[in-house]
């Protein structure tokens, strides 16, 4: 029921009364309100539920999030810090953004 | 980066549990508030993944299934009635009351109609001005906003045959609820990442503080959720309580301001019936006087139906986390999908439907 999907902002129409947007899905192309974001800009991704972007999706928290999930692994290899652990393996492979 | 696939890798999840398994050195109960985590959970495996000593207590956190059945039996009876196009999400059109569904109100034939958002019932309405127009507006933090827009928005357009037949309900006084009782035996709790989008977490940290309970805000990907466990144990480990984010690419400490504005502009604060659970005090949200015209309740005159659960019905005790879907003396037998006794088993986000789904050979196994 709280199902809310991340989707990119493809236009922004400022008239429309609540502020309305194309918002993309995959490819898959929407009309998304977008009143309770007055920042947002095309390029941006928002997270949706029924029809309403509810926050935009915040890329610097996104890659600390995984990257808090490095820390979590470090902390671990401290933990076997008796095992040899090699450096590549420690090193997540990241998508591009 | 898609914000999706990137918290979906099985290796990584697959490193997050061996992590949870080296700082766990006891038992710990950490429940999940939202039925949308229940059913990342069931279906990727999760619960099998971590090491035995955790137990994840699926909560009352699926609006379907705390909707009350007398609510079921008012939008049934308001749907039958020929001048009326019932309006609701897909996921409550299947939900027994005492007698029928809302798809058997269809089947003979009453216009019930299957809505994506509660702004799509209000475009309905100014289509259809002969007809009165009803929304289903049931709903967590997450959905309340929305469901305030459409309200907002028929007011504005001065629609006269638009209202909503409204059931909020809120989740840090279920919290509250699930912790003051003394049968309790959740530890810590994921809380649901997306009504925190809406509200923020400021209101979970007087809660986290009284009851000496971790709190983690948690995302829906499997590494989200893997993520706040882990979280939730380190705190548990280290006897520490406080409220944490593991959602921040889209949870704020205050939320969604302007969408909070909306929402208090629409609906003030009321006690509310949960299906399972009972009364629970300030609970809920119910329109604002100055709404009054776009309530259902009151336009129909339903507001006196009441109604009693299946007795073999169990889904207070599941909803509570005292017991597991599979251990209901008919789950899978008298009660599964096609025939659901209690609302758990009939939305796709219900704790019975979930294990009943996805973890078939897991419970039978456990049974
Ligand atoms: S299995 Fe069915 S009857 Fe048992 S608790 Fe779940 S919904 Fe109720």
């Amino acid at each position: 029921m709280c199902l809310a999907i991340p989707g990119k902002v493809l236009n922004i129409d400022y008239t429309a009364q609540p502020v309305m947007g194309t918002v993309s899905f995959g490819g898959i192309e929407k009309s998304i309100c977008l009143e309770w974001l007055p920042d947002v800009k095309v390029g941006d991704y928002v997270l949706v539920h029924v029809g309403f972007a509810i926050s935009k999706v915040d890329e610097k928290e996104a890659l600390e999030t995984l990257k808090l999930f490095d820390e979590i692994d470090e902390a671990y290899e401290e933990l076997q810090s008796n095992e040899v652990v090699r450096k590549d393996d420690q090193k997540r492979q990241r998508p591009s953004v | 980066m898609r914000y999706v696939d990137e918290y979906r890798d099985g290796a990584a999840a697959q490193r997050l549990a061996d992590r949870i398994r080296a700082i766990t050195t006891r038992r710990w109960n950490v429940m999940e508030i939202c039925g949308g985590q229940t059913h990342t959970i069931v279906k990727s495996g999760i619960d099998s993944l971590l090491p035995s000593e955790i137990t994840l207590i699926h909560g009352p956190g699926c609006p379907v299934c705390v909707t009350p059945l007398e609510m079921i039996d008012k939008a049934l009876a308001i749907a039958s009635r020929p001048d009326v196009i019932f309006t609701s999400f897909g996921d409550m059109l299947r939900v027994p009351g005492s007698s029928k569904d809302l798809l058997s109100v269809k089947a003979q034939g009453g216009d019930v109609r299957m809505v994506y958002s509660p702004l799509d019932a209000v475009k309905i309405a100014q289509r259809n001005p002969e007809r009165k127009v009803v929304f289903f507006a049931v709903g967590f933090e997450t959905t309340a906003p929305a469901n305030a827009m459409s309200v907002w928005q028929a007011k504005k357009l001065g629609l006269k045959n638009f209202s909503i037949l409204c059931s909020h309900v809120l989740v840090p006084p279920a919290i509250e609820a699930l912790l003051s009782s003394p049968s309790t035996m959740v530890q810590a709790f994921l809380a649901a990442g997306h009504v925190c989008t809406v509200m923020g977490y400021e209101e979970y940290i007087p809660i986290s503080a009284k009851y000496k309970v971790p709190i983690v805000v948690t995302g829906f990907e499997p590494i989200d959720i893997l993520q706040g466990v882990y979280l939730a144990v380190k705190q548990l480990e280290e006897k520490r309580y406080e409220v944490e984010n593991q959602y921040s690419r889209s949870v704020r400490r205050e939320g969604n301001r302007a969408a909070q504005q909306l929402i208090h502009q629409v609906f003030e604060i009321t006690d509310r019936k949960w299906r399972g659970i009972g009364e629970i005090p300030m609970s809920g949200y119910r329109l604002r006087q100055e709404f009054s015209d776009f309530d259902a309740e009151l336009l129909f005159e339903v507001a006196n139906i009441q109604a009693e659960e299946s007795p073999l019905c169990i889904a207070g005790t599941v909803l509570q986390g005292l017991k597991k879907p599979h251990e209901c003396p008919v789950f899978g037998k008298e009660c599964n999908p096609e025939h659901p006794l209690g609302a758990p088993m009939v939305s796709s986000e219900g704790a019975c439907a979930a294990y009943f789904h996805y973890a078939p050979i897991r419970t039978r196994q456990e049974a």
